[in-house]
């Protein structure tokens, strides 16, 4: 049995004089220690679904329909005392901006013992020995010292591994980690990402890494959801939705990356932009932007179907795949 | 446009400094040291003796970490701010140290694009009063006929109907409102164009259309582009030559080919690895020690040294210069001057 299991969520805002749907009908699994990626951009509703799992929705958000089973209990049933023992205990969070996630005026160690004091029954010292143990794992150094210390006077990848290190503090069986390296610079990006991914394969914790960086899922997830306007239109092995995508909107996606064309040519843009969700079209959501869309595409909206490794929500996958690889022999 | 590849360097800048005071007032300055008052002004060095030239017609990316001082480098060349060290040189003609109303004249030459859309359109003037303003401003003889043909070419060319020019900025997407910026930087019909991360607050699928647009403009008005990105990728694709900041310093300057295919300085190479690459399918980069330093006070040799794999003694007593090396990279570092990388 799978860990996590969504079954056709939907997240609805309530606007003045309408619901707008900002996720629609969303179904995926994931498994114990599994890393799953999810992106898209922005507005696709990938931190949507990242609050969601942690119920975190506040109004006017909420969830209109759907289950999401975590370890066979139903998340979207729970009042939310029962759902303060869950966060930070079984399913932790990482966001995108670490100053906005540490409190400013608590030190490091306040924040650390705090957490763990609230979930578990430990003394002070005991809590210490955790936290300082945690810290060593994210390799801050002089641990002891940064108890001690306030967010301000930390740099950027410092507070980030701080941030983990307390994401890791209960030892969950989940973490969701929303572009949890945005806000930093690549040298410092590619070491968040290498520790994220070696904790989570040595202490078997699963990942659901939410970002707009197919490099970065490339390297980081073995599954991988691509999400438009609020639906996934893909998801698949990460290898096989990377070098074989089938939907036109994740193909543009990746061919628009400035390393798919030779440099100083022209990039292939995919035209036009993402929707907003009050004007999402009937039918395919991409098909204004689709070179491949039909009558059938802008009418009737595609269901998600099985095609080889991957899930795929379009019409015309079959059709394309044979186009494409006339292109391709010709 | 035959002639011009001859011209001598369209911009040029010799020595640049520039560092910002952080104690302002005379009582800031003030401090407690060894139970004595002492009067001390900290300074962030954010430019350090930035020696570089630019011919006509290339795309020069300027490439860094926050705080290397890739965006100070930007203000500095367009004028708004003054360098503390140095000569900035345009068309052969010194531009630093200008008054407001002598940068007239070059503003109509040299325009500015920056990162975020939503700040650099004035939210109560529609497209059309943002657009028409720097041309009348300019061409003062234009009639107002003229000036709206000039709009509305400008408008097409960039992919933005001409029908939507009474709008206000807000009605716009940020990929629009971005070639809004582009196109109102072109009104003027420039000859030089400063960007500043003008991609970075973009998606992916608008990154590439904006990046198409300041190409073609490139290819079609013969601009040079003075590019600042801390993204590789788009560097590779757009630049024509690369300049590597570290702390405020050049680490290494380069034909984009050449930096891609041989990085020669540890810095370089590090930034290169940690970009990840869909080929990939786990980290893949080198590691760095520690972070970046703070600005404020600058080690006296190289500013890398703290971080990098092959700093020896003479790395942290002396600040290496850069040097030309044989595939023409110019590389400021005392390893690969030693030539003991390789090893």
């Amino acid at each position: 049995m799978s860990m996590l299991s969504v079954r056709d969520l939907t997240v609805k805002f309530a606007m003045r004089d309408q619901n707008v749907t900002a996720l629609d009908n969303i179904s995926f699994d994931l498994g114990e220690g599994e890393r799953l990626g999810i992106v898209g951009e922005s507005g696709a509703g990938k931190s949507i679904t990242g609050f969601a799992l942690m119920n975190l929705l506040s109004r006017p958000g909420y969830i209109d329909n759907g289950s999401i089973l975590f370890e066979g209990e139903d998340i979207v049933q729970k009042s939310e005392s029962q759902m303060r023992k869950i966060r930070g205990d079984r399913i932790a969070m990482i966001f995108q901006d670490p100053m906005v996630t540490l409190n400013p005026v608590l030190t490091i160690g306040q924040q650390m013992i705090e957490t763990l004091m609230a979930h578990r029954k430990l003394s002070k010292a005991e809590a210490e020995q955790i936290a300082i143990v945690k810290l060593r794992e994210v390799y801050i150094p002089s641990p002891q010292e940064r108890l001690r210390q306030y967010p301000h006077e930390l740099s950027g990848g410092m507070r980030q591994r701080i941030i983990i290190a307390i994401a890791l503090l209960l030892d969950p069986d989940l973490i969701i980690a929303d572009e949890p390296t945005t806000a930093l610079d690549v040298t410092i990006q590619a070491d968040i990402m290498e520790l994220l991914l070696e904790l989570c394969q040595s202490n078997k914790v699963g990942l659901i890494l939410i970002t707009h960086d197919l490099g970065v899922v490339s390297q980081m997830a073995e599954r991988t959801l691509v999400m438009y306007a609020g639906r996934i239109i893909e998801s698949g092995p990460t290898r096989e939705i990377i070098n074989d995508p089938q939907h036109p909107y994740t193909q543009g996606l990746i061919n628009a990356l400035p390393q798919q064309t030779l440099p100083g040519h022209k990039l292939k843009q995919i035209p036009g932009s993402m929707p907003s969700l009050t004007t999402i079209p009937e039918g395919c959501p991409f098909s204004p932007r689709c070179q491949y869309a039909t009558d059938k595409c802008r009418r009737i909206r595609p269901e998600i179907v099985k095609y080889g490794p991957a899930e795929v929500a379009c019409h015309e996958v079959n059709r394309l795949h044979e186009t494409q690889s006339e292109e391709q022999s010709a | 446009m035959k002639d011009m590849s001859n011209s001598p360097a369209i911009l040029e800048l010799k020595n640049l400094e520039k560092r910002f005071e952080l104690d302002k007032g005379f009582l800031e300055t003030i401090k407690l040291k060894d139970k004595r008052l002492v009067r001390e002004k900290r300074e962030v060095h954010a430019v350090n003796n930035v020696s570089l030239e630019m011919e006509r017609g290339e795309a020069l990316c300027v490439v860094g970490e926050s705080g290397c001082g890739k965006s100070t480098v930007a203000r500095l060349v367009a004028g708004l701010l003054d360098p503390s060290g140095g000569e900035i040189h345009y068309d052969g003609e010194r531009i630093d140290g200008r008054s407001r109303r002598e940068l007239i004249g070059l503003r109509k030459k040299m325009q500015m694009i920056f990162q975020n859309p939503y700040a650099s359109l004035n939210p109560r003037m529609t497209i059309q009063q943002a657009l028409e303003e720097p041309v009348r401003y300019h061409n003062k003889d234009l009639s107002n006929a003229e000036i709206r043909d000039k709009v509305r070419e400008v408008m097409k060319s960039v992919g933005v109907d001409p029908s939507w020019a009474a709008r206000y900025p807000h009605e716009f997407s940020g990929g629009q409102r971005q070639r809004i910026a582009i196109a109102r930087a072109l009104t003027v019909d420039p000859e030089f164009i400063i960007a500043d991360e003008p991609i970075s607050a973009l998606d992916v699928s608008i990154q590439a259309q904006v990046l198409n647009l300041m190409l073609e403009a490139k290819e079609e008005r013969g601009l040079t582009y003075l590019f600042i990105t801390h993204d590789l990728s788009v560097v590779q694709h757009f630049g024509t030559r690369v300049v590597v900041l570290y702390l405020g310093s050049v680490c290494e300057l380069s034909d984009t080919k050449t930096l891609f295919e041989a990085p020669k300085h540890p810095y370089t190479k590090a930034l290169l690895s940690a970009v990840p690459q869909l080929k990939d399918d786990k980290p893949n980069h080198i590691r760095l020690k520690g972070e970046i330093p703070t600005p404020i006070n600058l080690p006296v040799g190289c500013p890398f040294e703290s971080r990098c794999g092959f700093a020896d003694k003479r790395c942290k007593l002396e600040k290496p210069r850069p040097l030309k090396q044989p595939d023409g990279s110019i590389v400021a570092c005392h390893a690969v001057e030693e030539d003991r990388l390789d090893v």
